[in-house]
């Protein structure tokens, strides 16, 4: 076989999806342009969605040292006996951490499943 | 103290855990297995895993020692100890377990192909390894002497020898056993004498936790006065003690305040604090402590042996509801300390609280001293596992980096060293406050890897110049602020602000220098990046397939 040319070969069957599949995936991987939308794409709706969590934990939490600061009724109040910044501190942030953060395991991975149904997608 | 239990319970969490580890050894067959249990870890003994290798003394101990000292301010220490893991979810978790990095210095050459980044990398997860290992050998050290009045060094060694022969014959699958184990073991230990002084407090007609003119002694109380130091009496009026002096209080007579110990009175230790200072360190340690998590080596270790990203994702929430539920526990322990313990608040050592709480709430009988058992026991699993978690990712690498590559064999030679190490510092140095110093380590972890973490994984412009320049402005800043706090003289008003929080002004410092150095170098981005974000946050199933690099 001379150097140079081009050979092409068929195979008898081809599975349809795995095709696709396949050439999708390759494209990812060879950073066409397409594939390369794609991931900036899934990287900025991951990252929009930790930092608006964050955000969420740094208002949440982040703001009680400047509440119990400016406001000190709230630090010398109580509910059900005992101080509300030990409550807060000591009980209510735990939960609070643990709901957050299983939000964001959800929400990630309704973004991953959207990137994969793109990929997927078989193309007419 | 008199208590026949507490050595047996110690013996046999130590014995157990080298049994365990024993047996891991058995199962380990291959270096892969050996490193990192073949991956075959289910989320669930994974998730406590990490929680019982992060539950240090620091938490374990100091938590409730910080609290019975200093009150609702230093309950930010668990909130940041647990935040931590949130912070480690929302941006750490999936794509690190995806890089299929190892540890921090694999990560680093990985995304910037860096030798001389993986250099200073491995420089400081030594540094940061080693800066957590000695308060856990303190501790441990503290314990023993408080429980059963051997000497501080054999705890310390103890700990530290029965880590390094444990981590250095085991490894990683043997460890994780150890440490799943741990965390049950932590949680039990708190939990269970919890609920009985819970019970005794009630029983006792709930006397105040913070009574109007200060903690007053619970029963008649004789204190050793350790120090040369002032004491300040209800009254007013002072007394010159000298060190070795014994007091007699009968019960009900307010406790001295003593020159020599810093701790809060009064509505101070109920309120949270409202100085400017107050507000920085405030800030500061929850800075810190909420990024510094992701940036402590013995916890990045853990993510590899999760099989996928989506798994890494679920087993740190699990491990942030395992840790926050164990959290609820040591508050308690330092406000009743405050009822039942007050004599700690003139000798200092207050960190000693959870393990003699029990007994000094529900006296000697045999109740009493079956929980004092258990909480000692509790506290050596503590100092257990977190530094076999810690010397294990050390040892990794130093085998890996420094002294060989990686074979099993380096391993075990790295392990003694990463562990004779610190076990010469903690029988040196015994004066350190074991949270302040672990808190000093999650600071160094904060302005170091956690700014290339975050960078390296949303950010396309990072460059290794631009990652090198942030680590060392950062990571050196705040770990020149450690060296200060512990070897330099005693600092007042905002420098000592300033040098014993850093993380408010440091970790700032290494996001600014990292963005700024990479934009400057922004012809060295690397060519493969691209490449290295797909891998970074696709779902495996759509790359199940491509050829591996």
């Amino acid at each position: 076989m001379t150097e140079g040319r081009r050979t092409r070969v068929v195979l008898a069957e081809v599975h349809p999806r795995a095709h696709d599949h396949d050439r999708t995936r390759t494209e990812l991987a060879e950073q066409t342009q397409v594939g390369e939308a794609l991931v900036r794409g899934l990287v900025r709706a991951q990252l929009a969605l930790a930092l608006r969590l964050a955000l969420v934990v740094a208002i949440g939490l982040g703001g009680l040292p400047l509440l119990f600061a400016v406001a000190p009724e709230v630090s010398s109040a109580h509910l059900v006996g005992v101080d509300v910044p030990w409550l807060l501190l000591g009980v209510a942030a735990f939960p609070f951490l643990f709901v957050v953060g299983w939000a964001y395991v959800r929400l990630a991975e309704r973004n991953e499943q959207d990137f994969v149904a793109v990929v997927r997608r078989p193309e007419r | 103290m008199d208590n026949p239990y507490v050595i047996p319970a110690i013996l046999l969490v130590t014995l157990v855990t080298v049994a365990i580890g024993f047996y891991g050894l058995k199962l380990a067959r291959t270096t892969s297995d050996f490193f990192v249990a073949s991956r075959s870890v289910s989320p669930t003994w994974n998730a406590a895993a990490i929680g019982g290798e992060y539950l240090s003394a620091a938490s374990f101990l100091g938590v409730a020692g910080l609290v019975l000292k200093y009150g609702v301010d230093v309950l930010w220490y668990p909130v940041g100890f647990a935040a931590g893991y949130l912070a480690l979810l929302l941006f750490v978790a999936a794509p690190l377990r995806r890089s299929g990095a190892f540890t921090l210095p694999d990560f680093c050459q990985l995304r910037l192909g860096s030798r001389r980044l993986r250099k200073l990398a491995t420089a400081f997860v030594i540094f940061i390894g080693w800066l957590y290992l000695v308060p856990q050998l303190q501790g441990a050290g503290l314990t023993l002497t408080t429980v059963t009045g051997q000497p501080y060094a054999l705890g310390a060694l103890l700990v530290g020898a029965v880590v390094t022969c444990n981590v250095a014959l085991g490894g990683m699958r043997a460890i994780t056993f150890v440490q799943a184990f741990q965390y049950w073991l932590k949680l039990t230990a708190l939990l269970v004498p919890a609920v009985f002084l819970m019970l005794q407090w009630q029983a006792d007609g709930r006397p105040a936790v913070a009574a109007p003119d200060g903690p007053v002694f619970h029963t008649a109380t004789t204190v050793v006065i350790e120090d040369h130091a002032t004491l300040t009496m209800a009254d007013g009026s002072t007394i010159v003690v000298r060190a070795g002096q014994r007091l007699d209080f009968v019960a009900g007579e307010p406790v001295p305040q003593v020159s020599t110990v810093d701790d809060t009175r009064g509505p101070d230790w109920l309120l949270p604090g409202d100085s400017d200072q107050g507000l920085f360190a405030t800030y500061s340690l929850i800075l810190a402590t909420f990024l510094g998590t992701m940036g402590l080596p013995h916890v990045l270790v853990r993510f590899y042996t999760n099989p996928d990203g989506n798994a890494a994702r679920r087993t740190t929430l699990v491990v942030l509801g395992l840790v926050g539920l164990f959290y609820l526990l040591p508050t308690l322990y330092g406000v009743l300390g405050r009822v039942y313990t007050p004599q700690l608040l003139m000798t200092g050592r207050t960190d000693a609280v959870v393990v003699l709480l029990p007994g000094a709430a529900l006296g000697g009988g045999l109740t009493g001293q079956l929980l004092a058992a258990l909480v000692a026991a509790g506290a050596f699993a503590a100092f257990l596992s977190s530094s076999s978690g810690l010397l294990t990712s050390v040892a990794g690498v130093i085998s890996t980096d420094v002294t060989g590559r990686g074979s099993v064999r380096d391993f075990r030679l790295a392990t003694v060293i990463a562990g004779v190490v610190p076990i010469v510092l903690s029988l040196s140095i015994a004066t350190l406050d074991v949270s302040q110093v672990v808190g000093l380590a999650f600071a160094v972890a904060a302005s170091s890897f956690c700014p290339l973490l975050v960078l390296g994984i949303w950010w396309r412009g990072l460059t290794a110049r631009g990652a090198a320049a942030g680590v060392l402005a950062g990571g050196g800043a705040a770990g020149a602020a450690v060296l200060l706090t512990v070897l330099g003289p005693p600092l007042s008003g905002w420098a000592a602000a300033l040098v014993s929080q850093p993380a408010a002004w440091t970790v700032p410092l290494a996001f600014v220098v990292m963005v700024l150095v990479s934009l400057a170098t922004r012809s060295r981005v690397p060519a493969d990046v691209s490449d290295v974000m797909l891998r970074l946050h696709a779902p495996e199933s759509v790359l199940a397939g491509s050829p591996r690099r």
